[in-house]
């Protein structure tokens, strides 16, 4: 099997204020990838990942999606497939099953459905039942209210998944939680996906990922394969 | 609708004694004037350090309503049309200008999106009310009908605009995660921001709406007081009453509606990116 490349910065840079926070960063991501961002806070993998889902702009450089930039009226299209998840879910008013239900109406995702049997499936594997879904998103606890916000990336079936420090803000149990529901998504098609995943804790990134890249200011400093 | 043929001619040119109103003097007025001194003895009694503000509030009232007394009476009597446009321009500048300075969180190319839309949703329904609704005018730009409508619905709508204004860049930059969650899961600009946008327009349309609801119980709107002190037969000082609210009813939903959705253009990129950074707090 040979891996394609799915999405590939190209000496991306962002300067703000006259402080340089991506200098000249160049990486690939081929399909079925799993890299890990490590680095010391404010040494700009958020920044990264955020401009990967074209959330953040950049001074220079390109962005490549398949081979090709991403087009401004392709921008909506590319987020649905290329899905960065929050490090903490934004509350929003209404039952998990009614944020569960958002993406499908977005034009972006017309052509799907719900699907709530898939979701309550999902659920047993993280000790939650049906009844899960009618609790008011807000009274959530970080971690279910994260696990939410996973779920609804992975019901659209993304080709990429932007993980920014996904589990920083949970104990450790709902963090193993967040890891199955990835790897199960991951191990769905692992020959068409990839993802990136943000992390501060070295043992965790060497769980979940098989390349890492450490960033120091704004820059590559290492890449390497993980153990 | 016909005008009843009351005064057409601005009165200043009837002799008092023909006048269906009592003229005022500035002794008269003066004696009004002792009215406000109440305020100042409030101020000093209460220790609230009002009494400047107060000075100068008044001082302002007079020589601002004088000034506009004298444009007017010279634009009534110069009575051309690129004159009554001129001035028509100046309002709606000042009134542009006012609403994005009301806005507590600014961004760049707010005056510009401001006047836009004051200009925009003021001009087209004053017009459709001075060339379709009194069918009688004299002449399209007759200043003693355009310049108080436009007043009135620049004062009115100015109060929608400002309102929805901030409402929007409030909702948007209280939820910014909401916000952005959406588009990162392929949301447009205009689907990420739905709810901030229907909140903006709703708050901006309210008080009018509200007003609608009360006027003529709890309220006798300015408009109509003056007509019927001026002599004007009540039932017909309704009729422009209710034309007049119509007119600020359609302004401020057009001009709201405008405001919000050029500063939502504005406030996302061609891809769909909120750029929050934009957003400043004035001042700051």
């Amino acid at each position: 099997m040979t891996a394609d490349v799915l999405l590939q910065a190209v000496n991306l840079t962002r300067r703000v204020d006259g402080k340089t926070l991506l200098d000249d960063i160049t990486l690939d991501l081929a399909t079925g990838a799993r890299l890990g961002l490590v680095g010391p806070t404010g040494s700009g993998k958020s920044l990264l990942l955020r401009s990967l889902a074209l959330l953040e702009p950049v001074d220079s450089g390109d962005l490549l999606w398949q081979q090709a930039p991403v087009a401004n009226d392709q921008a909506t299209i590319y987020r649905s497939q290329v899905i960065y998840v929050h490090q903490r879910a934004a509350a929003f008013e209404g039952t998990v099953e009614t944020v569960l239900r958002q993406p499908f109406q977005l034009k972006a995702h017309r052509d799907r459905h719900f699907d709530r049997d898939w979701i309550v499936d999902q659920l047993a594997t993280v000790a939650r039942d049906a009844t899960f879904l009618d609790q008011p998103h807000e009274q959530l606890s970080g971690g279910e209210a994260q696990i939410v916000a996973l779920l609804r990336a992975i019901q659209l079936s993304p080709r990429v998944l932007l993980l920014d420090e996904p589990t920083s803000a949970l104990d450790r149990q709902s963090a193993r939680h967040i890891e199955s529901i990835v790897m199960r998504w991951y191990d769905d098609a692992p020959d068409s996906r990839a993802y990136i995943w943000v992390s501060h804790d070295p043992s965790q990134a060497d769980r979940v990922c098989d390349s890492l890249i450490t960033m120091h200011a704004g820059q590559i400093q290492t890449r390497r394969t993980a153990p | 609708m016909p005008v009843k043929s009351k005064p057409v001619e601005p009165p200043r040119d009837k002799a008092r004694f023909m006048s269906p109103y009592i003229e005022l003097t500035n002794l008269e007025v003066c004696l009004a004037a002792v009215l406000i001194v109440i305020n100042g003895v409030v101020s000093i009694a209460l220790r609230l350090r009002l009494e400047k503000t107060l000075a100068i509030a008044s001082v302002r009232t007079v020589v601002q309503l004088s000034l506009v007394g004298v444009v007017l009476s010279w634009v009534f009597r110069v009575d051309r049309w690129y004159v009554v446009l001129a001035i028509a321009a100046v309002m709606t500048l000042i009134a542009g200008f006012s609403a994005a300075d009301r806005s507590k969180r600014k961004f760049p190319g707010i005056r510009l999106i401001a006047i836009t839309s004051v200009w925009s949703c003021a001009w087209i329904l004053t017009g459709y009310v001075l060339l379709f609704v009194f069918q009688d005018l004299p002449k399209w730009y007759e200043p003693q009908y355009a310049i108080p409508l436009l007043g009135m619905v620049l004062g009115n709508t100015l109060n929608g605009i400002s309102v929805g204004l901030s409402t929007l860049t409030e909702t948007l930059v209280r939820s910014r995660g909401q916000v952005e969650t959406l588009i990162a899961l392929g949301a447009t600009r205009w689907e990420a921001a739905g709810e901030p946008i229907r909140e903006a327009v709703r708050t901006g349309m309210i008080p009018i709406v509200n007003s609608m609801m009360v006027v003529g119980v709890v309220s006798l709107p300015g408009m109509m007081t003056g007509q019927v002190i001026s002599g004007m037969d009540p039932a017909q000082a309704v009729r422009y009453q209710i034309v007049i609210m119509f007119l600020i009813a359609g302004a401020t939903a057009l001009g709201t509606v405008s405001v919000v959705l050029l500063s939502v253009r504005r406030l996302f990129d061609a891809n769909h990116r909120f750029k929050f950074e934009l957003i400043r707090i004035a001042g700051s």
